[in-house]
């Protein structure tokens, strides 16, 4: 230990010892950002109506309260589905869009791409009252059909924007060389291109799931009734009172999301395996 | 005699090339390019980096859609097919090759396409990577292969469907220099037993000298020359394709009638010149150092500058009367070597009259 | 004679048929981004553009500025927008204090220690930012466990104020925020060639003046991308105020929001939503001068 800490730790010969106060530092940094999220778990699970750490009786009346009610289970669907159909309708929309933008010459293409990136840059208030005042007219307010639609308008940038980099990396003499030995354009797009952009398509859609699936302001504006999803839901029981039941819902969405990026990494490395 | 990865011979087809442009911006690219491709031959695309050789290649192959101009195989107009259509073979500088399959897989993907039943194509494929000297090689990764490996891969992907025509884009260049020359040979050999038409582009002269039965030296989007090698090497029809073509030096000559005249001097030469004014060309090794009276050359009278030993051979510098600097190349024999002139001392040149080049003094065929 | 001829050459060269070729391909690899362009257009440009127009109409349908006007006499509204701005400024510059150092921190870790570092960062970043709002709230309410633990070690005797307010509100965004701000910084510190170290360290350069006059430039575009990604993302938050704030600290955002949930006014929510998307565009636009756009935008994934 004590060799360790009068090692140099960097180019310009820092010993860790002299680095200590760093290593401290960032270290309840990290823990604060991890911590706080990580606590609602054990809190989820504890017996009493204000949310004890650590929880003196252990129980799931909170997890029972959550599937027992009809309501939080209906937000639940309207949830997954919307994002399911979200990362259906914005993955192949976005990766189509960033394949002709890549491969068009035209200058249009350019500014197009800016265009297709400005829903992440809108303020989400505004993308929700707009979308709300279109709905109207089109009458499609609190369908699923609309949710599915706003949420793919603001996964659309992370998927343009994942795609557009995985296509700049690509060799493009590959899809010529497909094409060369007799595939149509599209062909060689689905047997060469894609398999070899597949991860970052597969990134593309996680996130469009997980943008649609974490997604409050603009559900709050154009998702109500039957088809309310469980963040809206979440954010009004929020604004009343603190209901254990969302401590809950918490946990269950921190394991959605831990799935799902833990599934992501899974696909990394077997694409640096491969 | 031509021999076929199947029993079913397939006919090797011309490519007519004619007056194909192709601009980007105010720069061209191809510059009304006319070339005639016989069926079967070996012809290959020479030319500096930025001369329009790929890009001429890429117009036969499709990828670029040049501005005008008509483009045939054999008696079928071609020039608005797009890639798939055309039926050729092609490898690429990098190989190309779909790392997301095996080396079967990537040979059997232009017969996937043909709709080819299973059991033929794997037949076809074994058949294709025997060719190349890499049968058994089919379950192999493309990530496990060595780039000569890969670089025939490469070449069984792109002949399997016996395609007319074989394009080839600078495909040795990631080699190393005697891999390289192993492969050149080889894929000579394998034109010659398959007898598709074969373009191949390279910025290499050895390497078009070596392997083409006829070279066309490309510049600034047009075609300079197109001969044998030995035609280009020895009678450049002009100064950019004697320059960019082995090492030469060029010495400004007079012309009165049939006399030509080098400082006064007339010149005994063997081929008629062509006409207008004319430089004429000196290779290093057609330069050889005179001792006592030799036959009916062309005497230099000269001085040494400078003599670089060079293991096989020797290179000697020397200026001539009006201050023109020439090189003279020489085989290393055991007496040679020490045998030569001092530096600073006077030395006189010999040029036989069939190796007294006299070109045209401009840079381009019609300039 | 010659009036047949040309139509014959052109022919023969397909100079035309060349040219409507290559519009059509361009066209239909160009049509490929349409989907996601009409998307766009439908849901987001016309939309917007429908409520600049909103904003220019008065109480009595006409066009008129009253919306603007009352926006920048009113004292409320004046709050609002300091408000928006104190908390802004607040929650970036802390970020900048607790980012950097980490962000430090993990570029000088090994690879495979900095890869698991990481995961602090980005496993805040991926969880729903009302999971994490929630959190606060009940670590920070009165009876929380910040009020109980501090009040057993003694720091204070009384439960403090710590939610509800603008503490809490600072507090929750500096948390979701700062993933934003430590990507991209940490990305640009791994991409600082270490030879300019070493190279000043041989010129006799101490480990602190070093970093003052070496490492901190190079790494001042990393953190200037970062620190404008979370700015512009503050100006327009609403999900944590409204819970963290307790209805007392109004965001701009806020206000659009009850100005037509409560209300049913669009002039006035489109006035605000107006400026709000102007002040955005001009630090974007500005900030797109010296730094790439893309990367700014894909700079937090």
């Amino acid at each position: 230990m004590a060799g360790w800490l009068s090692r140099p730790a960097s180019e310009t010969q820092v010993t860790h010892g002299q680095r200590l106060w760093l290593y401290i530092l960032a270290g309840i940094i990290m823990l604060l950002l991890v911590a706080p999220t990580l606590i609602v778990i054990p809190m989820s699970f504890s017996d009493s109506t204000y949310l004890e750490f650590p929880p003196e009786q252990w129980s799931t009346r909170w997890y029972d309260n959550y599937f027992g009610s009809l309501e939080w289970r209906s937000a639940t669907v309207t949830s997954l589905s919307a994002a399911f159909l979200t990362m259906l309708l914005a993955t192949p929309l976005g990766v189509v869009a960033a394949y002709g933008l890549h491969t068009s010459q035209m200058r249009a293409a350019r500014l197009t791409f800016v265009i297709l990136i400005t829903p992440m840059m809108v303020p989400l208030i505004l993308v929700a009252i707009g979308a709300f005042y279109v709905y109207v007219k089109l009458k499609i307010v609190y369908t699923l059909a609309g949710v599915v639609i706003a949420h793919s308008l603001l996964a659309l940038p992370l998927v343009l924007i994942v795609t557009s980099s995985a296509l700049k990396s690509y060799d493009m003499n590959q899809e010529m060389a497909a094409r060369s030995l007799g595939a149509p354009r599209w062909k060689a797009f689905l047997t060469i291109t894609l398999p070899q952009i597949r991860f970052a398509v597969i990134t593309s859609a996680l996130l469009s799931f997980l943008t649609s699936f974490d997604e409050v302001v603009v559900a709050m504006f154009v998702s109500g009734g039957d088809n309310s999803t469980l963040t809206r839901n979440m954010f009004n029981a929020l604004r009343d009172q603190i209901d254990p039941t969302i401590a809950a819902i918490s946990t269950i969405m921190i394991a959605i999301t831990t799935l799902l990026m833990t599934l992501a990494q899974v696909f990394g490395k077997t694409k640096e395996g491969g | 005699m031509r021999d076929s990865l199947t029993d079913t011979a397939t006919e090797a087809l011309p490519i007519t090339i004619r007056g194909v442009t192709k601009t980007y911006g105010r720069v061209h690219a191809l510059d009304d390019v006319d070339l005639d491709i016989r069926s079967g031959e070996f012809l290959t695309l020479l030319g500096p980096s930025g001369s329009g050789k790929t890009t001429l290649l890429m117009v036969l192959a499709g990828f670029i859609r040049p501005d005008r101009g008509s483009l045939r195989f054999g008696d079928d107009e071609v020039i608005r097919l797009p890639p798939h259509k055309r039926d050729l073979g092609m490898v690429f500088q990098n190989y190309a090759l779909f790392p997301h399959m095996t080396v079967a897989g990537n040979v059997a993907y232009p017969l996937r396409l043909r709709g080819i039943s299973k059991a033929e194509a794997a037949e076809r494929v074994e058949k294709a990577l025997e060719t190349v000297q890499l049968g058994g090689y089919g379950a192999r990764r493309i990530t496990q292969l060595s780039g000569g490996q890969k670089q025939r891969v490469a070449l069984a992907r792109a002949i399997v469907f016996e395609p007319r025509i074989l394009l080839m884009d600078e495909p040795l260049s990631a080699l190393d220099k005697k891999l390289r020359e192993r492969m050149q040979i080889e894929l000579r050999h394998l034109h010659d037993k398959l007898g598709m038409t074969t373009v191949y582009v390279t910025h290499d002269q050895r390497e078009a000298l070596t392997m083409s039965d006829r070279i066309a030296v490309i510049n600034h989007g047009r075609v300079m020359q197109i001969d044998t090698p030995s035609r280009i090497y020895d009678h450049p029809a002009n100064r950019f394709v004697a320059d960019f073509i082995g090492e030469s030096t060029f010495l400004p000559v007079g012309r009165d009638g049939p006399v030509v005249a080098y400082e006064g001097q007339p010149l005994s030469y063997t081929d008629t010149p062509p006409s207008g004014d004319l430089v004429l060309m000196i290779r290093p090794e057609r330069l050889r150092i005179l001792t006592g009276e030799a036959r009916e050359a062309n005497r230099f009278e000269a001085t040494v500058t400078d003599i670089v030993y060079q293991g096989d051979s020797y290179l000697m510098y020397a200026r001539l009367a009006d201050g023109a600097e020439v090189a003279v190349r020489g085989v290393i024999r055991s007496t040679t070597f020490s045998a030569l002139p001092e530096v600073g001392g006077s030395v006189t040149l010999g040029l036989d009259p069939e190796d007294t080049v006299l070109i045209p003094a401009g840079d381009a065929p019609d300039e | 004679m010659s009036e047949a001829a040309l139509p014959m050459a052109a022919a023969a060269t397909h100079a035309d048929d060349l040219r409507r070729d290559a519009r059509r391909e361009q066209l239909a690899l160009f049509g490929l981004a349409s989907p996601a362009l009409l998307l766009v257009m439908v849901v987001l440009v016309i939309p917007v553009g429908w409520l600049f127009y909103l904003s220019f109409i008065g109480a009595d349908g006409s066009f008129s500025l009253e919306n603007y006007e009352r926006m920048f006499d009113s004292k409320s509204y004046r709050r609002i927008f300091w408000t928006t701005f104190e908390i802004s400024f607040l929650t970036t510059g802390i970020c900048i204090l607790i980012g950097y150092p980490l962000a430090y921190f993990l570029a000088q870790l090994p690879r495979r220690a900095a890869n698991l570092c990481l995961i602090t960062v980005l496993l805040p970043f991926w969880t729903s930012l009302l999971v994490r709002t929630y959190a606060w709230l009940v670590l920070l309410q009165r009876k929380g466990l910040i009020n109980e633990w501090a009040i057993d070690l003694g720091l204070w005797d009384e439960p403090v104020k710590l939610a509800h307010n603008m503490t809490g509100t600072v507090i929750g965004m500096v948390h979701i925020m700062l993933p934003f701000l430590v990507l991209p910084l940490y990305g640009s510190m791994k991409a600082i060639d270490r030879d300019y170290l070493r190279a000043a360290a041989n010129l006799g350069a101490g480990p602190v003046r070093n970093f003052w006059t070496v490492f901190l430039p190079l790494s001042l575009p990393g953190l200037f991308a970062g620190a404008l990604i979370v700015f512009v993302l503050c100006l327009g938050f609403y999900v944590t105020p409204a819970v963290l704030g307790g209805g007392k600290v109004i965001m701009v955002s806020m206000k659009i929001a009850s100005n037509i949930e409560l209300f049913v006014n669009w002039g006035a929510a489109s006035a605000l939503g107006v400026v709000l998307l102007a002040a955005t565009l001009v630090i974007l636009f500005t900030a797109a001068r010296f730094v790439k756009l893309d990367r700014l935008a894909g700079g937090g994934h």
